[in-house]
Parts: structure tokens; sequence; C-alpha cells
């Protein structure tokens, strides 16, 4: 019984990142423009992150810094694939290449030389029994909850729908795609660094060079797994978050599966999910098809 | 005015704009963390070739990032995204390691075949995600990075496996020297050898004190090879049509499916070979844990886009970026600056090489500003107008 | 003309550009009050950049635009609606999984507080449209699910429900059979009678002496004149639009039918999502014969040829091609037995537009030793191979062999892809919407190239969704409906109407 209770409370603590990641996914997939610089926006969410919670004290301006560093980071994908018309993957895998760049030169810069950051204050959680829930899990289904409500009970939902659906539609009706798209791929970039951040001053309490690894493109990956919807990006994510809680519960122990072979579990599952879903899954009409005004 | 406007339309110029953006960016991150660029800068570039054996350093490294790029620049020309350099470039290594271990061949024998173990290996793993996308359509994109990790750790298990772990050290064992590819590997350290070299200070430098290997020659008959195919053979043609427009190459009769897992085959196989190749050239000849610090798949997707995804195109761009990275590594010695900001500098490279008006658009501007001069009137007559496909 | 205030729009001396191109050269229109006005023209001659000028969708370089005697600056689509301009555009701007509700609200959205849709009020407010205007569409069905002609009606909906005065409708018949055609010019005199004003743009002359009061003409980016169609005729409209007397019948001699080429038995397919789309359906070719299929888009005209070249697994039934069973094979397999196809969309199916004229000639042949020995694609007899292509079939600019095939226009890519087909020689030649967006010229070209193969013997399979061209061209007409063939007749045993009826699932008398 502990030992579940255990998995479930590290299943939500690893799921945690993730969610943020895929929730900003979902939005600026939503919006027509494909999001593949979410790894290297968590990474800056992630520096950013332990670097302001270490000088400051507080874990929360720490949190606000990783958004809005994501948020910077977003607008130069957003400069690319909407203003540019640029290929969508090659701008997000530039940032991919620029932000652990970006963040390691920080890092070095601000400790010394350090690759990895000192001890950051961590966000609180709550504790229930034997089971421990840090504030940014709330938090993070706080934001799935209210992103299915805007994007299916407001009007701005209705139109980044249809902005990502036929965005010629919805520019002869007066809605100012580029305005939309951009909005879009600016909230996923924040949401990415509170992903960021729920890694490096939630789970763990400092910056270092792994502290995301991949995660970004799980959280794609359980985007198309949950069909582009807030709530099915979340049960998506808790499924590879229960994987990676598997690899750090068995990892400890003394299980006959070799260290590095587990670690590839969280991997391997998301291969194995993409298999079974993705063709049943439809991506928005418009997504990752940028946007010329004129042309239809 | 006219040749400047075509100039800047070329792809030269798009990448001699991408390299200066470059450089400028680092530079202002450099002078705002407190540092002088233009100090940085000299640094690097002594550090690439300030000494023979710095150039020599400088081509040796980028002859994995040549492979890789070219693999990147051979997969993307057929329409495939193969982020998965990384991990099929480890893979070659792994293979080729655990050949090279097990097997103690004659030289000419045992090269050809640790060399090919690296190119199974990154054949099979740039197959697997070509098989995927075929197959079940999942963005290759996804499922190379989740590939780039698996084979991490794959890489990893077989560094601390009791079979090939090398005792007190983070790797495995050293495959046997026959499997070496240094240029005058066994001459160089005879008795013959060192009493030449001592007569010609320069080549002693470069022989005695790199790994001087016939990697790159191999690498640069690769990137023609690849080249070759692509824009002269009927394989090439069918990569190439599936890539630009698959529903036009279904209808046409070309399998869509077999040409996705083939350019994929080609394309990892090309990194597998490079990984065998940095393990039979340079030391140690073998992997070790910090496999996924090395980045020479992501390098090479660098060296790729600054080429405009021409195979040859990789040759002189990857010298430039192999520059960059060993140079800039001098940049932390000499200078105390994080070595780091050369990732941001290639980053912000592929970054502006990314966005495709910046160059056509200065030549527009260019071009508008000759017309008004030359005040021409577009004709009403004669002139096709542009279709409009409603 | 003087701007004054009984003409509901004017737009004087627009000119506009797009790089070195001139799409419009100083053209003026007039549109009175509650009349309808036509636009003729031919596909590229700017019909609807002007009026995506006057949408807001483009601005002009010169000119100006006048509303009820008033200037009006349209900066975007916005100030277009403000000023009660509306536009239903040819291909419709609808959001597919979106229910009609949806679709017509977006952009003015009936909202609570904070942007909160207010779904119940907005369903009255468009069920009052409906009711108003008579129009039978339901405001809960999902765009996908409801008829072509409901479509259009929602679109106009569209532009009702933001209270426009000037209705714009490019290409409004092109999808419609001619029932729905009568009933859409049933509503425009409607909305004419209720004080709107209608701009139709559209290149079918027949339509306009129907319904329209008068019809302003461009050729070629130029303002060619207003006529009062009242005071004219077809060939008058015909001759100003092309610039020369053109004929309207498709000349040919009798067809000599041969063996059956092509013959399909209850053959059945599937779409991704289950539907049957095409139904039990059969259809004999013989050589020496045209054989049309008329009938609306979306009846499994796609699914037949992708069937026929099994680019689709066929749920049952048989396709054979001169005795022998074709079906379920694959693509190679089929052109293997000497079918050729022209697509009904070039760019997507036909072509590979960044690759050179002279490699897109040989995209299926390019395996043959003809060009090129063992594993080596030989370039020299690619240039030689396309350089007779393109003196014989006229593909302009004539030297073209290694430009990128993304430079040639519209007619010039179809010539291609038409001059690459026929030089295989083919024993059946499908041609799916064959002159999809070519001017009048390109089209007799086609329609000639077509008649010249069945007179060498081929079996030709044509799939229009112009009923004309079907009529004109065919020697056996066949009609689809819900993916079965519903009627065949010999060209001339049947009319209009009675291919009309039968395309909308009717019963021909």
């Amino acid at each position: 019984m502990e030992s579940i209770i255990l998995l479930l409370s590290i299943t939500l603590m690893y799921s945690t990142p993730l969610v943020f990641g895929a929730l900003g996914g979902v939005i600026s997939e939503r919006s027509g423009v494909t999001n593949i610089g979410i790894e290297g926006m968590m990474v800056i969410g992630a520096v950013a992150a332990a670097t302001a919670s270490y000088f400051t004290g507080n874990p929360w301006i720490g949190f606000l810094a990783a958004g809005a560093a994501g948020a910077l980071v977003a607008l130069l994908h957003a400069v690319a694939s909407v203003s540019f018309a640029a290929d969508q993957t090659i701008s997000g895998v530039a940032i991919n290449m620029l932000a652990p760049g970006i963040a390691l030169f920080a890092c070095r810069f601000f400790f010394d030389g350090a690759a990895m950051s000192p001890i950051a204050t961590k966000l609180p959680g709550a504790v229930f029994g034997n089971m421990s829930i840090n504030i940014t899990t709330i938090i993070a289904l706080l934001f799935a909850v209210i992103m299915w409500f805007v994007l299916y009970k407001t009007k701005w939902g209705l139109r980044i729908r249809a902005v990502g659906e036929h965005p010629a539609a919805a520019d002869t009706l007066g809605i100012n795609v580029y305005r939309v798209r951009y909005a879009c791929v600016l909230v996923s970039g924040m949401l990415a660094g509170f992903g960021g951040a729920s890694m490096t001053i939630a789970i763990i309490s400092q910056f270092t060079q792994t502290a995301i690894s991949g995660h970004g493109f799980i959280a794609m990956a359980a985007v198309i797994f949950g069909k582009w919807h807030p709530f099915g990006a979340y049960g998506a994510c808790l499924l590879f978050g229960f994987t990676q809680a598997l690899v750090v519960v068995l990892g400890g122990g003394n299980f006959i599966v070799p260290s590095q072979i587990l670690s590839m579990l969280p991997y391997v599952m998301t291969i194995v999910v993409l298999i079974l879903f993705v063709g049943r899954s439809v991506a928005p009409k418009a997504d990752g098809v940028p946007y010329v005004k004129g042309s239809r | 005015m006219k040749q400047f406007e075509k100039f800047l339309r070329s792809r030269f110029a798009a990448a001699l704009l991408a390299v200066l953006v470059g450089f400028i960016v680092s530079a202002i991150v450099l002078a705002i963390a407190g540092y002088n660029p233009i100090q940085a800068f000299a640094a690097l570039f002594k550090g690439a070739f300030g000494r023979p054996k710095y150039v020599a350093n400088t081509i040796i490294k980028a002859t994995p990032i040549l492979l890789t790029g070219v693999s990147v620049a051979f997969a993307f020309k057929t329409g495939l995204f193969n982020i998965g350099a990384e991990g099929q470039y480890i893979v070659g290594t792994v293979l080729a390691t655990i050949v090279g271990v097990k097997l103690n061949l004659p030289m000419p024998v045992q090269i050809p075949v640790v060399l090919l173990s690296g190119i199974v290996g990154g054949a099979a793993l740039g197959s697997f995600v070509g098989w995927l996308k075929a197959k079940f359509g999942i963005h290759e994109v996804i499922t190379s990075i989740m590939c780039n990790w698996i084979a991490f750790y794959l890489c990893n298990y077989v560094v601390m496996s009791d079979t090939f772990h090398k005792p007190n050290s983070s790797s495995a064992l050293a495959v046997n020297p026959s499997s070496y590819t240094m240029i005058l590997g066994t001459w160089k350290k005879s008795a013959a050898g060192k009493e030449f070299l001592a007569g010609v200070p320069w080549l002693r430098e470069v022989l005695l004190k790199t790994d001087l290997n016939a990697g790159f020659i191999i690498a640069i008959i690769v990137a023609i090879l690849a080249s070759i195919v692509l824009t002269r053979t009927k394989l090439g043609y069918e990569l190439r049509a599936v890539g630009f427009n698959r529903d036009a190459a279904r209808f046409s009769g070309i399998s869509v499916e077999r040409n996705i897992v083939l350019s994929m085959l080609i394309s990892g196989g090309i990194c597998g070979l490079a990984g065998a190749l940095s393990i039979t050239g340079t030391s140690p000849h073998t992997i070790t844990l910090l496999a996924a610090m090395e980045s020479y798949g992501f390098n090479g997707m660098s060296v790729a886009f600054i080429a405009a995804c021409s195979p040859l195109g990789c040759i002189p761009s990857s010298i430039l970026f192999s520059a960059l990275i060993y140079g800039g590594m001098s940049v932390q010695q000499v200078m105390g600056a994080p070595s780091d900001i050369i990732n941001i500098m290639i980053g912000t490279i592929v970054f502006v090489t990314a966005l495709p008006g910046i160059a056509p658009l200065l030549a527009d501007m260019v071009a508008k500003k000759r017309r008004a001069e030359e005040n021409v009137r577009v004709s009403k007559d004669g002139t096709p107008l542009p279709e409009k496909e409603a | 003309m003087e701007v004054s205030p009984q003409y509901a729009v004017q737009m004087h001396g627009i000119t506009k550009r797009f790089g070195a191109f001139t799409a419009l050269d100083e053209v003026d229109l007039d549109v009175r009050k509650q009349t309808v006005h036509a636009i003729l023209g031919e596909n590229g001659a700017g019909k609807t950049t002007l009026m995506n000028i006057l949408y807001g969708l483009y601005q002009a370089d010169e000119g100006g635009i006048f509303m009820n005697g008033q200037q009006v600056n349209i900066a975007n689509p916005n100030d277009a609606i403000q000023l009660g301009i509306g536009m239903v555009h040819q291909h419709f701007m609808l959001i597919e999984n979106f229910t009609v509700t949806e679709n017509i609200i977006l952009g003015d959205e009936v909202c609570g507080a904070a942007g909160v849709l207010d779904m119940r009020k907005a369903r009255e407010e468009v069920m009052a449209l409906v009711n108003e205007y008579g129009f039978d569409v339901d405001p809960d069905a999902r765009i996908e699910d409801i008829t072509v002609g409901m479509q259009q009606r929602v679109e106009i909906l569209k532009a009702l429900y933001r209270g426009a005065e000037v209705l714009i409708l490019d290409e409004p018949t092109a999808v419609l059979t001619p029932q729905e055609i009568d009933k859409l010019i049933e509503i425009m005199h409607d909305l004419i009678s209720k004080g709107k004003t209608i701009i139709i743009i559209t290149h079918k002359l027949r339509e306009i002496m129907q319904s329209a009061d008068e019809c302003s003409i461009i050729r070629r980016g130029v303002y060619m004149g207003t006529v009062d169609v009242k005071q004219s005729s077809e060939t008058e409209l015909a001759s100003k639009m092309v610039g020369r007397n053109v004929n309207l019948t498709v000349e040919k001699t009798p067809a000599h039918p041969e063996d059956v080429m092509l013959s399909i038995r209850g053959l059945t397919v599937k779409d991704e999502r289950g539907i049957e789309q095409v139904r039990n359906l059969d259809l004999d070719v013989h050589a020496g014969e045209i054989v049309g299929i008329a009938g609306i888009d979306g009846n499994g005209q796609q699914e037949l040829v992708d069937a026929i070249c099994s680019l689709v697994k066929a749920t049952s039934g048989t396709i054979c091609i001169a005795g022998q069973e074709i079906q379920n094979t694959n693509p190679r397999n089929v052109l293997n037995h000497s079918v050729a196809v022209i697509p009904s969309d070039r760019h997507r199916w036909g072509l590979v537009l960044p690759m050179m004229v002279e490699e897109n000639t040989v995209l299926e042949r390019h395996g043959e030793d003809l060009f090129g020995k063992g594993i080596m694609l030989d370039y020299d007899k690619l240039h030689d191979f396309t350089s007779k292509l393109i003196e014989r079939y006229d593909i302009r600019p004539a030297g073209c062999e290694e430009e990128r095939m993304s430079g040639l226009s519209g007619g010039n890519q179809q010539k291609a892809i038409i001059a690459r087909q026929v030089s295989y020689v083919p024993d059946l030649l499908i041609a799916f919407q064959p002159t999809r967006g070519l001017d009048v010229g390109a089209i007799e070209a086609v329609h000639k190239t077509l008649i010249g193969e069945r007179d060498r013997g081929a079996a030709i399979l044509l799939i229009s969704f112009e009923l004309d061209e079907v009529m004109d061209v065919s020697d056996t007409i066949a009609v689809i409906y819900h993916g079965q063939i519903v009627g065949t007749f010999a060209q001339g045993t049947v009319d209009e109407n009675q291919l009309g009826l039968l395309m909308a699932g009717g019963e021909a008398q």
C-alpha cells in the first residue's frame, strides 16, 4: 500500500513538468503553430527558475521568472514561424540548440563557471499522510481546466480553434490571424517555462545540464496522444509521468533490470503509445502551416 | 546594384548573413557579460588555426560533423528531418566498439568490418525511425529524439557492462589496435619515422601530437557520393520526388513507404559511419559515459542547414563549425568566458538560416530601390499574369 | 463615371501589382443599388483580385473606392464588414468541424461577461435569420455533414448576420447542380427585393444572362466596359471576355467504340471513416469512346479514381483493364497496364513543383532504360525528351526544361501533365477535372487532345464537375450520385435538366 502511494505521489510529481509542456503544445498547435521548441523553452525556464529563486530566496519569483523567460524565447519562435513564415520545425530545432547554450552560459556566468546551480529554495508542497503534493501539480491541473474553459467556452477559444483549422476563413471575418498565433505561441512558451520551473524548483532544487532531458518532446507526444485536448494531454502526461516514476521507484531497489535499461522506459513507452494512437488522432488542419495573407 | 541584388539572393549570402548575425549576437552577449568580444574572437581564431596541430585538430573534429551533416542534409533533401543523427552516431560508436574489442583480425579486414558494424548500427536505428513514419505516420522528429535517449542509455549500459567495462574508469575497453585508422600510425612511432620527423617540425607536431586519421578523406568521399546519388541517380530522383510531394509520387507509382525507410537507412548509416570512424581514428578509441555531451549529431544539423542541405556544401561548413567548436574551447581557457557562448552562436546561426526570407528580403528592398531609380513601368501587355488558383 | 449616391459601390482607377505583374490596370466598376451586377472574365483575368480589394483582403496600389457616393477606405475585412460588405468565396471559408452557428458567429460572437460564449442566444439569432430569408439550414449541424448547397447558404447567412448590404458572390455556381443554381438565382432575386445589392463573379455566360442586370468585363487585368445584359447576347459577352470570336461548341466526329477497355463491376470503396463513398458501381469504357461522368463534387468521384489507381482499397467488386483484374494491387501495376491519369488537383497529385520541368515529365517513367542505364539517370536524355513535348504541346516559356515546375503558369503546368500522360500512348486515359482553372484557349486545347486520343483508339474516362464539359465532350454520359451510376445516356439523348435532377438524387423524367 505504501509503495502504491509512493508511486502515485512520484507519478504526479514527474508528470507536472510534462503537463505544463503539453498544455503549451496544445495551445500553440491549436492555433496552427507547431512548437518543437517546447524542450528549449523548458530548459530556459529551468535555469531561470533556479537562478531567480536562489538569488531572491523566493521561489515564486523563480516561478514567474521561468514563465517570462520561456515566453521570451517563444517570441523568437513566433517571429520566425508567424511573421517570417519559416519552417516551424527548423525554427523549433534552432531554439532547442540555442536554449541549452543560453542556459549553460547563464549558469556559468552566475555561478562562477559551474555547470549546475547551487541548491535553490523550492516551491511549497502539501503532505497528506504518506503522500506529498507540490503546489506546481495543483497549478498544472488548474491551468488544464482554465485552458479547456478558454478553448471551448469563450470567444477567444473559438477564434483560436478557427485560426488553427482554417486561418483564411478567420481572416475574412476580421480575425487577426497573426495576433492570435503570436499570443498562443507566447502563452505556450510561458507554460513551457513553468514546466522547467516545476522541474528545478519543485522536483529537484537546482538546475543541472540534464534536468530537462527530452521532457519537451515527451510532452509533444502527449499532445498527440491527448488529441490536442487539454484534458487528453493531461491524462497522457500522467501515463508518461507514471513510467518515469517506475524508473525512480524500481531503480532505487534491487530490481533485476540494469538501471540504464530501465531508464529507457519513458522513451520506449512514448514510441509505443505513438504507434498505438497516432493514426486515430487528428491534428488541427492548419497545424504547422504558415499563414501567408492572400494565399489559401 | 543588380549584381549585389543577385548576390543577396544566393545561398552563399544567406549563409554569410547567418554567420554574421551569429557573431554579432554572441558579441553582444559577451559584452553584456563583461568580456571583450574582440579578444574572445581572437582567442577563438588562434585556438582553431594558431598552430599546425590546431589546424589538424580542427580537421579531425570536422570529420564526424561532416558526416552527420551529410546525413541530415541527405534526409532533408528527401523531405525528412533526421534529428536523430545524435542517436545514430552513438549506436555507431557502440557497435564499432563492441566489434572492435571482440574481433582482432588483420588490419585490412578488421577496419572495414568495424566500420561496417558502425554503419549497420546507425542504419538500423535510422530505418526504425523511417519505418515508424512510413508505417504509422509518426513524425520522425519525436521518435528520433526518443531514440537518441534510448541510444544514450544503451551506450551507458554497454560501458558499465561486465564484458566491456574498463575497471576504474568511466569508459569501455578500447578497440584492438588493428582497427586504428590514424595516418602513418605505426611508421610515425618507428625509429625511421621519428628520425625523419625530427627534420620536419610542423609535420612532427601534426603527426605525433594529434590523431590525424583517414576519416576526413572518407567523409569527403561520402559527401561526394551522397551528392551524386541525390542528383544523378534514379534512386535519388525517387527519394526527392517522395520528399517534395508524397501524393504525386504515390500517384506515379513510386513506393512512398519504401523510399522513406531507404532514405532514413542511408542517413542513419552515414551517422553510424561517423561514429565508427571516431572510434577507429581518435583516442580513447572507445565509448564513454559522456556520449550525450559531445553533440556530434546536433552539430551535424547546424552544418547541414548552413550549407542549405547540400552535401558538398557541408564540407566547408563542417570546417567552419569545427573551428568554432574547437577554437571556442580556448575562449574559456584564455579569458574564462563560458565556452557555451559558441552554442549560443551556433544556435543563432541555425535560427537565422531558418528564416527563409531575410537575405531575399534585402534583395527585394534593393530591387525596389533600383526599379524606382530606373523608373521602369511594368508593361501591361505581354507579361503573363499570375495564376489565381483561387 | 461620376460618383453618385445611386451606386452602392464604385471602384475607380483600381491598379494592383504583385511584384512585376500588374494584375489590375486602372479598372473601373460601378454597381447600381439593388441590382445584380456580374463581373465577367477568364480565369486569372483579375476578377477575384478586384473583389478581394473591395473586401479589404488586398490593398489597391492606385484608385479609389466609393459607397453610396462617399469615398471609403477599406484596409481590412473588418472595415469592409463595418461598411456592410459581405463576401462569399469560391472555396467556402467554413470551418469543417464547427457547427453552422459557430461558423456564422465567429468573429462577431454573442457573449456574456468576460468573453464567455452565449450559445443559446447565438442560436436564436441565427434561427431568426434563417426564418427571415427562408433558408433550409440546421443551425446545429456540422459543416462537414451538410451539402454544398447548404454550405453556400451558410456563407450567405454569415454575411447577412453581419448586416451586409452589398453581397459579393465569387463563382457561386461552380459546385451546384442546375436545380441548385435555379434556387440560388431565386435567393438572389429575393435579396434584391429586400434591398440588397449583389456582385457576382463568374465566367459562365448563361448564368449572367439569367440573373444579372449589368455585366462588367475584365480581360487580363484591363477593364473592357460594362454592358446591359438585356441588350446583349452570350456570343457578344464571350468575344468581349476572350478578345476574339470563340467557338462555344466542341467539334468532333462520331465515335467508333471497339472492345471494352475498362470494366468495373460491383465496386464498393470506403473512406477512412468507414463510410461507403462508392457503392456497388458498374461502369464500362470502350476503346475509341469518351465516357463522361457527370456529378457534384463529393459523390464518390475521387474515391472511384483512387480505386482504379489502386491508391485505396476496394471493399468489394472488380476493376478490369482489357480483361485483367487490377483492383487492390498497387499504382505501379495499374500504370503498367497502360493506364494514364490526369489528376484533379495538379499541385497535389500531378506535379513535384520544386523539381525541374524535365524531371516532372518522366515522373512515372524515370525507371525505364530510355532515361538511363542501371541506377543512373541520364539528364541529357530527359532534356531531349522534354524538349520534344514542350514543342509539340506548346508549353511556355519555350526552353523551360531546366526551370522549376513551380515557375510555370497553371495552364502550362496542366499542359505538361497532359503531354506526359499522352506520351505514354495509353490504352486508357482517365481525365479528372482536366480543365480546372484554365482559360478558354487552354480548355479548347485540352478537349482537342482528349478527342485526338479517342480517335487514336484509346478509351477515355472523363470525370468533371462542369456539366457543360461532360455534355460537350463525351460520347456517353453517365451520372454519379452517392457513389452509384444512376443513369447512362448517349450524347444528345439527354438534356441538362434531366442530368441535373439525377445529379441531385432525383428521378429523370
